[in-house]
């Protein structure tokens, strides 16, 4: 058990954490928008995160460099699916949440 | 311990996701969970070392196939169909469901366990095949005539294909000049460019090869006719007709030339190998990828008012 395993298992902990908070935010939020944020701005931070703490394990630099441009291509692509789907919804009409509880 | 957890999940998820994709009542729900199904069955190929598999379930059965749902979810018009209507014979449905099972676990478990396979054979004329990856070997030199008559049966799919959608230019007018969906297409088109071009080199010696190139290039070019002025591939344009039969035409000439030399169908010198089927692979992939594209319908065909409605 090494720093640096240490070091990994908390990103990893954290990634996760961040993750589960994401979803936690697309079950809980009341609308689109929110949800969208919740899951596009909270998931690449988590999924940054386990990429930091698996390229800690990796051994080396090629695989580390993979797990890099896997989260870079993760972070265009959400960056523009998020925006495309909020507009999507606007163009349909869905309504922004009020900021009054129902229940 | 691990393991144990991920392949239980696994096991468990896949039948789940399964049982939700026939069960939900909106189609829209039904399309997304899909996916999600996709995406965990790309997982459990990759768990049984099986990653070639798992590299076609993502791209095409997930990536592609979810994209024509989707596209097609948006010609439909849903409608949340009404509970009463559902079939109330689920008895029989257990049966029948138990009945498969049962065939299915005895066909497995009548399986010699202590065979080994075709596995050790491959691995001892691997050196042969010109490459060094057994499942590209496989494919593309040992059982060159399967993967030969599949391009062929793939053609015929495209024109079935082709012959069922309506022929479009362009998707829609409101694409046109949108700053954002154009920036998409710039930023990604290189990555996959640059991604099919590797999974084709890497199919020598790894996972990869022309299928796994060809559907990421497709997915590329769905994102091409849903961004930009790019229209479907047309059957009357002679580029698009030699681009369908690069692969084809030259894996019958690569198949056909040992003939002239007095070898037999289909077999590759050791030492020519390795470039001919580099050759072969790079021209299926183009053949895969627009195949793969004829199946994408451009836009929603004009709507048909049904009879009797004024």
């Amino acid at each position: 058990m090494t720093v640096l395993n240490v070091l990994s298992a908390l990103f990893l902990l954290a990634g996760a954490g961040f993750c589960l908070a994401g979803t936690v935010g697309v079950l809980r939020f009341p609308d689109v928008y929110c949800r969208l944020h919740a899951l596009t701005k909270v998931d690449n931070l988590g999924l940054g995160l386990v990429v930091v703490g698996l390229s800690l394990e990796a051994g080396s630099w090629a695989t580390a460099l993979k797990l890099f441009l896997v989260w870079f291509l993760v972070l265009i692509s959400s960056a523009f699916t998020c925006q495309l789907i909020a507009r999507a919804a606007l163009r349909r009409g869905v309504g922004a949440w009020g900021g009054s509880r129902e229940s | 311990m691990m393991d144990v957890l991920l392949d239980g999940g696994l096991a468990l998820s896949l039948p789940f996701l399964a049982w939700l994709v026939l069960h939900t009542e909106a189609l829209s729900q039904a399309v997304v969970l899909f996916v999600a199904m996709g995406l965990m069955s790309a997982l459990a190929w990759a768990r049984l070392e099986a990653p070639d598999i798992a590299l076609v379930e993502a791209a095409v059965g997930t990536g592609l196939t979810g994209a024509l749902l989707m596209h097609t979810l948006s010609w439909t018009e849903e409608t949340t169909p009404e509970s009463h209507t559902r079939a109330t014979r689920w008895v029989w449905d257990i049966l029948a469901a138990s009945a498969l099972t049962g065939v299915l676990g005895w066909a497995v478990l009548v399986l010699p366990t202590d065979s080994k396979g075709l596995g050790p054979e491959v691995a001892a004329r691997l050196a042969d095949s010109g490459v060094e990856h057994p499942v590209t070997a496989v494919l593309l030199n040992f059982r060159g005539y399967d993967t030969l008559l599949e391009i062929a049966v793939l053609l015929v799919a495209a024109l079935g294909a082709r012959a069922v959608n309506p022929r479009t230019d362009r998707p829609s007018l409101e694409t046109e000049d949108d700053p954002l969906t154009g920036e998409l297409f710039r930023m990604m088109t290189p990555a996959v460019l640059l991604l099919a071009g590797y999974l084709v080199w890497v199919g020598a010696h790894g996972p990869g090869g022309a299928f796994q190139a060809g559907a990421i290039l497709a997915g590329g070019g769905v994102v091409a006719i849903l961004t930009t002025r790019m229209g479907t591939p047309r059957m009357s344009s002679r580029r698009v007709r030699w681009a369908l039969l690069t692969g084809p035409l030259l894996f019958v000439a690569v198949a056909v030339a040992p003939l002239f030399t007095g070898g037999r169908l289909l077999e590759f010198t050791p030492r020519l190998a390795g470039t001919l089927i580099f050759v072969v692979e790079l021209a299926l992939t183009v053949t895969i990828t627009l195949v793969l594209l004829m199946f994408f319908p451009g836009a929603r065909p004009p709507k048909v008012e049904p009879e009797g409605t004024p």
